[in-house]
């Protein structure tokens, strides 16, 4: 990097929401969005007039896939009235709307805009599983796409490099997807909020209803082991390995630091904001396999604007898409050291009450994952940590002041790192 | 030889006529495949063809049970899995490709580390022909 990266004033967040999210077959992306939008003004503490939205940046990845329907940036402004005023959409896979709420700090930062919406949306469950499947392999490389690459492959793949390189096993896994569970259940937005006890329960009940044979699981990670329970997709990566179909909008309200105290006591102040490219498997640019370069760019970009290095960091969302994601990502973004992550996860580093909470809302794996609707969802769960709002899941015992979030695209496409402050 | 352009197209037409063939970038020496016009290391954009002995070992690879269409198509499914990898080729690109010769069914079976030498898959005939880019062990 040449030179710290910085932006020319200051911008906050000063309002944050999202929909549900989850499998919505009798609503429309329409209809998600204005969801949002609501709680999103709602939350401004000292009331907002949406009529001071100079502009709205909207991630969304493939609504046109999905739905069939293009141009979303103006029929989501007509949606919330926001029309004759500008509108943007953002596309970088599943990292559109990070992409949004970066667009959105450069409108405000550069001067031309002082208030900005920033947003995604994303409709999935219209299509089918092996559809959806189809069109997120959208955005991967054309290359992976030759060889029979799906996305749960791709980050299979990348999990055998690992496991070869640093002794991880699938069963070192498991410990994610359990804290993922156990964190989406205390999160009232979530698409799966139920831990994986509850799971095995929920599936011995149903046994026993039907006259079946009843199954017997002697703990969770015997459950996860169960092909039967939890079937291959792509190997290492099976069922409860990946994070499922999903529908859902988010989205936030951002202006400029001098302005945003008119509105709220307590904004949350942009201090780092990074984004890198990747080359997928095949990147030339990329020595290591079990590492993505984009996410070190953006990191190195975001702690370098921020003046601050990862053990500032006290909590983070991260791109789980699998969770052999959430094991490079937490590697990459400095966390934890390259080979180690499994282990500081399998001693309970990344819990709740962890010494460095990861996925506190469940992460994609739990919370869900509509695409273009995923990286201000992540903000909105560093938003409601920092503020004291996050309920049940409120990380106990810190004083909160400093939390990030990661979101990433198609194999390590596009990756970003945006840094948040309290103070 | 025809001269081609250092494409994905030209990639394609070579595995065509089963061969496996990078870019070599003039100024610094670095090798691609597939062939690229452009250096990512120096940003020279003075390139030559050469040939690959087509010979690597597998540094990441997966068992699919749920394939893209083309894979169906082929009769892969939850019960007939197939395997996808990464193979780092002897002159250094990293490549994708099928792995064939082993047994995807078992998983645990297959060693990243494993010496591979290219195989062409070819499907469709005359105009529509298009060749996969796999690898088998030695
Ligand atoms: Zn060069």
């Amino acid at each position: 990097m040449k030179e710290k990266r910085k932006i020319g004033r200051g911008v906050c967040v000063i309002g944050a929401g999202m929909s549900k999210f989850g499998m919505f077959p009798d609503k429309d992306s329409k209809e998600l969005f204005v969801e949002s939008f609501k709680e999103t003004v709602e939350s401004v503490d000292k009331g907002f007039d949406p009529n001071d939205i100079d502009a709205l940046y909207l991630g969304n990845f493939s609504n046109d896939y999905f739905v069939h329907q293009g141009h979303w940036a103006p029929i989501i402004a007509d949606a919330i009235g926001h029309t004759p005023k500008p509108a943007t959409r953002t596309e970088c896979a599943c990292a559109a709307s990070a992409l949004a709420f970066k667009e959105g700090v450069f409108a405000i930062a550069s001067g031309f805009y002082d208030i900005v919406l920033v947003g995604g949306v994303e409709e999935m469950s219209k299509c089918n599983t092996a559809e959806v499947t189809e069109g997120l392999a959208m955005a991967a490389f054309p290359s992976e796409l030759v060889a029979g690459f799906t996305f749960p492959g791709i980050f299979g793949a990348i999990g055998s490099a690992y496991f070869a390189k640093y002794g991880c096993t699938k069963e070192d896994l498991f410990n994610i997807t359990i804290k993922s569970h156990n964190n989406a259940k205390l999160n009232p937005k979530a698409q799966l909020p139920f831990t994986i006890r509850d799971m095995m329960n929920q599936k011995i009940a149903k046994a026993k209803k039907k006259g079946r044979t009843v199954p017997f699981w002697n703990d969770e990670k015997e459950f996860l082991r169960d092909p039967k329970a939890n079937p291959v997709v792509a190997y290492p990566m099976s069922l409860y390995d990946c994070c499922p179909i999903s529908d859902g909008a988010s989205s936030m309200i951002l202006c400029s630091e001098e302005i945003a105290r008119r509105f709220t006591d307590n904004p949350l102040y942009v201090i780092g904001i990074g984004q890198g490219s990747g080359g997928g498997l095949q990147s030339p640019t990329n020595d290591n396999i079990t590492s993505l370069e984009a996410t070190r760019f953006a990191a190195a970009e975001a702690y370098s604007m921020a003046g601050l290095s990862p053990k500032d960091i006290q909590f983070s969302e991260v791109h789980d898409c699998f969770s052999m994601a959430e094991v490079i990502d937490i590697e990459d973004l400095g966390f934890f050291k390259h080979g180690e992550a499994y282990k500081a996860i399998n001693e309970g580093q990344t819990k709740l009450d962890g010494s460095m909470p990861i996925n506190t809302s469940g992460g994609l794996k739990c919370k869900g994952h509509p695409v273009g609707a995923t990286g201000t969802g992540q903000l909105h769960e560093v938003w409601e940590q920092l503020r004291g709002e996050a309920g049940e899941r409120q990380i106990p015992n810190k004083d909160l002041k400093i939390g990030a979030a990661h979101n990433l695209g198609g194999t390590g496409g596009t990756c970003t790192f945006t840094i948040l402050e309290r103070r | 030889m025809e001269e081609r352009t250092f494409s994905d197209i030209s990639h394609g037409k070579f595995l065509n006529e089963d061969k496996l063939m990078a870019s070599k970038c003039k100024k610094c020496g670095a090798v691609f495949a597939p062939a690229r016009p452009i250096c990512p290391k120096c940003k020279s954009q003075e390139m030559e063809w050469t040939p690959m002995k087509g010979t690597g070992k597998l540094i990441a690879y997966t068992c699919i049970a749920v394939g893209p269409p083309m894979m169906i198509e082929e009769g892969y499914d939850r019960n007939n899995p197939y395997c996808s990898g990464v193979v780092q080729l002897d002159e250094g690109p990293k490549v994708c490709g099928r792995i064939e010769g082993v047994n995807p069914k078992e998983p645990e079976t297959i060693k990243v580390g494993t010496p591979l030498k290219v195989r062409f898959l070819h499907r469709g005939e005359g105009e529509n022909i298009k060749t996969y880019l796999a690898f088998k062990p030695e």
